[in-house]
């Protein structure tokens, strides 16, 4: 089986030849290719190759053009810092009065530099890869977009007391999502991860989703035009998993801190699983903890397919070594071998 | 009003419920009941600190643990003037957001102190490694409380206890933030002196700091 094949079998609930691997792999690319994380993303040539070498060399079952989260806000107008060990952030927060969210313009993605560079990214991988490994494009979700465009604190303002502004800046992050999440789409991805932190109860609880953001992501994935997978970026999944599910969403990530196995259990049939290395613990992880993790977790989560392994955070962090990538790989080749036999 | 008589479940319900008058209503009640500030405390911690060890146990969400620190914040200040003049308590406390400009866990720590009777100063966010070095020095802490949401900045809290230590500082160092949550150890890896799992622990570990320091 090539990938493609791998993970859509596993997509539908039924066991291909292994259980597939989407590692995270972004800033890592800058590692591997020996240059800095600045440099890496600055163009699309590198993230292309980065992207190539670690699919091969990891045994990645997917490639993606997801750069970093905060490449989002610079379409917005807001400013990104740049770190040597660790993924690009966002600044200060740009919305400085919740006003001016009334006067707020949607950004043309066919204007914005860094946003072309995804989408030249996307065709020139889909060139390569073809249909024989799924592209992965990625938004953040107009719920959670707030967190980075005008801070978490002036954001809860808004989600408890604010309802007309809330209704405003949700209307004109789904227009941005929905159009980005499609021109990734046209540019030739196969599916779309949607960042969604804040529907994980680990930060807002589920009475408040239900009557704010559920309803946006609903709308959201309905107008885009291909498969959605939700990750909740560490965030506690099991409690809100239904609703989740109710979105429309295809898969869900789920956290180091939900039970798998319940997890399973309601998932069932009903939407994929993705998950749930820890990726801040891999960090200490040496070989023999990292066959016992992913061992673990295949004996758990895999037999019955509709289960992709992956870390829960949906990105490795720059500190984690190679030796634990490579042995994440291996493990999966010896112990995520269908049908599944991991010894107690 | 003995403290077992504080009804603590129905204002966690409040707080909880982000209702702001019943829980200003409730505060107002015991406080002419009372007469004294004592037991609005009480009250207070005790209703943070079960919502923080909610969080932590995954029952409650982020939002509402930070919600309910601003709502008691509120209330202390509102009601402080009437209160007892010496409110205030004693060790030198700053707290600073290591290069990230996400402040909501600062804020959170900041609202549970400020309504746990602490006066703390705000360093602000996004702050390099040499910043919150230099004014830790300058403010000649007692505490310094650093909060980071990445992990890079998680792991050069390090760098800023080996430079105040380079600098003579023996402040006392509270680490917290997700990396320090979701790696239980990793205070101790990058040096700091304890780990603040939320608001009202961090009021714990300052309390046996003090302490310790007497």
């Amino acid at each position: 089986m090539n990938s493609m094949e791998r993970v859509m079998t596993a997509l539908s609930y039924k066991e291909p030849d292994r259980v597939p691997i989407f590692l995270n792999l972004t800033i890592t690319g800058a590692k591997e290719l020996e240059m800095s994380i600045k440099d890496y993303f600055s163009s699309a040539d590198n993230v292309v190759k980065g992207q190539l070498l670690m699919k091969n060399k990891y045994s990645n079952d997917m490639v993606t053009a997801f750069l970093y989260s905060a490449a989002e806000i610079e379409a917005w107008g807001g400013e990104v810092i740049f770190y040597e060990d660790g993924p690009p952030n966002s600044g200060e927060p740009f919305i400085k009065k919740i006003e001016d969210i009334f006067k707020m313009e949607i950004p043309n993605i066919n204007n914005i530099a860094g946003l072309l560079k995804g989408l030249e990214i996307i065709k020139k991988l889909k060139k390569i890869v073809n249909e024989d490994t799924p592209i992965i494009g990625a938004v953040t979700a107009p719920f959670s977009l707030p967190v980075m465009q005008m801070g978490f604190e002036k954001y809860l303002e808004l989600i408890y007391f604010r309802k007309d502004e809330f209704n405003q800046l949700m209307k004109i992050n789904e227009e941005f999502c929905v159009a980005w999440a499609n021109a990734q789409l046209e540019a030739g991805a196969t599916a779309i991860s949607y960042a969604n932190p804040l529907a994980s109860p680990t930060i807002v609880e589920r009475d408040t989703y239900i009557s704010t953001g559920f309803e946006v992501a609903r709308k959201t994935i309905a107008r885009i035009r291909g498969p959605v997978a939700t990750n909740l970026a560490s965030g506690i999944a099991l409690p809100v998993m239904m609703d989740l599910i109710k979105t429309g969403t295809k898969a869900v990530a789920v956290s180091v801190k939900d039970n798998i196995d319940e997890a399973k259990r309601i998932a069932n049939k009903k939407v994929a699983m993705i998950g749930n290395l820890d990726a801040i613990d891999m960090v200490n992880w040496d070989k023999e903890k990292t066959r016992k993790e992913v061992k673990e977790l295949i004996k758990k989560a895999a037999p019955g397919g509709g289960f992709i392994l992956s870390d829960n955070h949906g990105e490795i962090p720059w500190q984690v070594t190679e030796n634990v990538l490579l042995e994440i790989a291996e493990t999966v080749k010896e112990y995520g071998t269908y049908p599944i036999q991991v010894d107690e | 009003m003995e403290a077992i008589n504080l009804p603590i479940k129905d204002f966690q319900t409040a707080l909880l419920q982000i209702d702001r008058i019943k829980a200003a209503e409730m505060f107002k009640s015991i406080y002419l009941k009372a007469e004294s500030f004592e037991p609005l405390e009480h009250l207070i911690m005790e209703s943070l600190e079960r919502i923080g060890v909610g969080w932590e146990e995954g029952q409650l969400s982020l939002s509402q643990v930070y919600m309910s620190g601003v709502i008691c914040e509120e209330l202390i200040e509102n009601h402080k003037p009437k209160c007892e003049s010496s409110y205030k308590k004693n060790p030198k406390i700053a707290i600073a957001v290591l290069q990230d400009h996400h402040a909501l866990g600062k804020r959170i720590v900041y609202s549970v102190l400020k309504a746990g009777g602490y006066d703390l100063v705000d360093f602000g966010q996004g702050l390099s490694v040499e910043k919150i070095v230099e004014k830790t020095i300058e403010a000649e802490l007692d505490i310094l409380l650093i909060s980071t949401l990445m992990l890079p900045s998680a792991l050069k809290v390090k760098t800023v206890v080996e430079s105040l230590r380079k600098n003579g500082s023996s402040v006392k160092i509270v680490a917290g933030g997700a990396p320090f949550r979701l790696d239980s150890s990793l205070w101790q890896k990058v040096n700091a002196d304890a780990d603040g799992k939320n608001g009202a622990h961090v009021i714990q570990i300052i309390e046996k700091f003090v302490e310790e320091g007497r």
